[in-house]
């Protein structure tokens, strides 16, 4: 196999290729074919199966069987049913979704009119953030040229099938990606979840049978209807069929979007596809599934991902942020990072997310700080449990996540910094020293100079000191000094 | 009255499309990417310079399109160039000054320049 072609683009497949203001680019590569198929010759039955056969799992997180939801929507009798593209995207360092409605937004109008004739609606809704205006911009575009090119709107084809698509924007909330805290923000409500079941598919949008997909889950769906669902489940992993879109983000050299068949291992996405981290560094880990999933570490690095992989390792696929860190990173400080998003974005509808978040936060905090003590593990191990157990959405139920993971994974770092007082990465500023290097030392006296607090003595072109109780440890002097003679430790 | 009214008319626009890229084989294609994060990293400047300095060269035989994300962030804005007979070449961290020399380098004769970014994928076409 040609190892320079590690990604296979499905999701992705016109994004770069077409013009996306053009539909008859879209058109052009089969655009609306699957559609034209699915309403004048076959039955939503058989579109059902199709997606049923080819494996397809929701790719907005919970990797729920897509086909298996449609047919729970196409059973309930309603007289209105609803079909919504979850566009949310509120996953800090995933933007695939963005890239597909941006770069190739009819595959995905194309998707929900199929997912309309599957089910047995005839209005779609796409809820997206207000702050994507050129996806807006495009994808309205994509609708309005749908709509005048006859494969939207009343009677598509003369086949009797009526579908159309509106807009509804979300304010940039993480909690309203969670599809029933969307379906109340979507009825002009506040944002906040409420517990399943009824699930959507049931009773969602104004109570009404409902399919919620994510963007990526949609644009795939055009392709498994031409090219079929053998062809799409013969790509991955057993139980995680197709491909997955990820965003590289952080310490690594190759930062963007990739989309590579399930199955592929970590090493292959960190340092073949990826290019390692830069500058040099080692690889430390990398987050998945966002401020919900875990850390993967070194030891991974053969473990194929799919979705089962990932939980086993206790992470998850999430949206598909890779957030990647290395050496300098401190575990303990980036799962108090996660917490801070996620106390932020708590609803505060419940209260294990609303309290737990924060007495999460601050014992991090406090352990960061350097007055926290071994106690203190078990009390945050019994208390991510619990919120796990006891919160409302998925939001609070994952939140801990981060937390247990860098505990598990990273134990010795958490140690030092409560047993030592020390942060072996160097980053958590209460815990660490600024040292001279004697033998590095030339005596220039500029560090003496930087100093803010004037803790740094020593005459000149002799070996200089700083007094720890005075130093704030700002690093000016490590930034001025010229013979790299001040560290960090 | 509706532009397609049934999968006949769904096919000529796909054999139009496919007549339509093969009008173009003799042609230079200047394919930018304008999503969000490639405007914001100077998108669209560069397409304007390689418009003005394709016409200061007297280069008439070319074609710019836009499109969306071309996935390398690490390497924005990027630009894919396909001279005629030639497998496309995807050219990256472009600034006006590197997009100027492109057309007058790789455009004008085919002379590669700047940071080529290689092909690392398979792309699924329908
Ligand atoms: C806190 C939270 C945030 C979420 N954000 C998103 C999101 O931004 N986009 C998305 O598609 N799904 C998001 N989800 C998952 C949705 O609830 C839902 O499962 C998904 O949209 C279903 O589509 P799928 O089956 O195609 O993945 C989120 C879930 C939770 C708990």
């Amino acid at each position: 196999m040609d190892s320079s072609k590690k990604q296979l683009r499905i999701a992705t497949r016109n994004c770069g290729f077409i013009d996306p203001e053009n539909i008859e680019d879209y058109l052009g590569v089969r655009g609306y074919e699957a559609l034209a198929n699915a309403i004048t010759a076959s039955t939503p039955a058989a579109v059902i199966d199709e997606v049923k056969k080819s494996g397809i799992r929701g790719r907005g997180g919970g990797g729920f069987p897509t086909g298996t939801k449609w047919s729970f929507a196409a059973a309930n009798q309603a007289d209105q049913k609803y079909v919504v593209c979850n566009a949310d995207e509120g996953d800090p360092g995933a933007f695939m979704d963005r890239a597909v409605l941006e770069g190739d937004p009819h595959s995905v109008v194309e998707a929900m009119a199929l997912c309309g004739y599957a089910i047995g609606a005839s209005i779609g809704v796409v809820y997206i953030r207000a702050e994507y205006p050129l996806a807006i911009k495009r994808l309205k575009k994509a609708i309005d040229d749908a709509r005048e090119y006859g494969v939207l709107g009343q009677n598509i084809l003369g086949s009797g099938f009526s579908f159309d698509i509106e807009l509804k924007y979300g304010a940039g909330a993480f909690v309203c990606g969670e599809e029933t805290a969307l379906i109340r923000s979507m009825e002009g409500s506040r944002g906040e979840p409420y517990t399943k079941p009824p699930f959507p598919a049931n009773a969602g949008y104004w109570q009404k049978p409902t399919i919620v997909n994510n963007v990526e889950t949609f644009a795939n769906i055009p392709a498994i209807l031409v090219k079929g669902a053998d062809w799409f489940s013969s790509i991955g992993t057993e139980k995680s069929k197709g491909t997955k879109v990820f965003a590289l983000a952080g310490k690594i050299t190759n930062v963007g979007l990739i989309e590579v068949p399930m199955g592929i291992t970590l090493k292959e996405v960190i340092f073949e596809i990826g290019g390692g981290c830069p500058d040099g560094k080692q690889f430390k880990a990398v987050q998945t599934g966002g401020p919900s999933g875990g850390a993967l570490t070194y030891k991974d690095a053969d473990v194929p991902i799919d979705y089962d992989n990932l939980l086993a390792k206790n992470s998850m696929m999430g949206s598909g942020g890779m957030i990647v860190m290395d050496e300098d990173t401190c575990m303990v400080d980036i799962a108090k990072f996660f917490l801070d998003f996620t106390m932020d974005e708590t609803c505060g509808k419940c209260t294990p997310c609303r309290i737990g978040s924060k007495r999460l936060w601050e014992t991090l905090d406090k352990i960061c700080l350097g007055q926290g003590s071994e106690a203190d593990f078990e009390k945050l191990k019994s208390l991510a449990v619990n919120i796990k157990d006891t919160a409302l959405c998925g939001l609070g139920q994952t939140m801990p996540n981060p937390v247990l993971s860098t505990m598990n994974t990273f134990a010795d770092e958490y140690i030092a910094h409560v047993r030592d007082k020390k942060c072996p990465a160097g980053v958590c500023s209460n815990l660490l020293e600024i040292v001279i290097i004697p033998e590095k030392c030339v005596g220039c006296t500029l560090c003496a100079r930087v100093c803010p607090v004037n803790c740094i003595s020593g005459k000149v072109k002799e070996v200089h000191t700083i007094d720890q109780a005075v130093c704030i440890k700002c690093g000016a002097c490590i930034d001025k000094c010229k013979f790299g003679a001040i560290v960090k430790q | 009255m509706a532009k397609i009214q049934s999968i006949a008319d769904l096919r000529k626009f796909q054999e139009d499309y496919k007549a339509k890229q093969a009008a173009k084989k003799d042609k230079i294609l200047v394919n930018v990417s304008l999503a969000t994060c490639s405007i914001a990293s100077g998108g669209k400047v560069i397409l304007e310079a390689m418009k003005e300095e394709s016409a200061k060269q007297g280069i008439g035989n070319v074609e710019f399109m836009q499109s969306g994300c071309m996935t390398y962030c690490h390497s924005e804005p990027t630009v894919v160039v396909t001279l005629p007979g030639k497998d496309p070449v995807c050219f990256g961290k472009l600034d006006e000054t590197g997009a100027r020399e492109l057309v007058q380098k790789y455009l004008k004769s085919g002379e590669v320049c700047g940071t080529v970014i290689p092909v690392n994928y398979i792309r699924v076409e329908l």
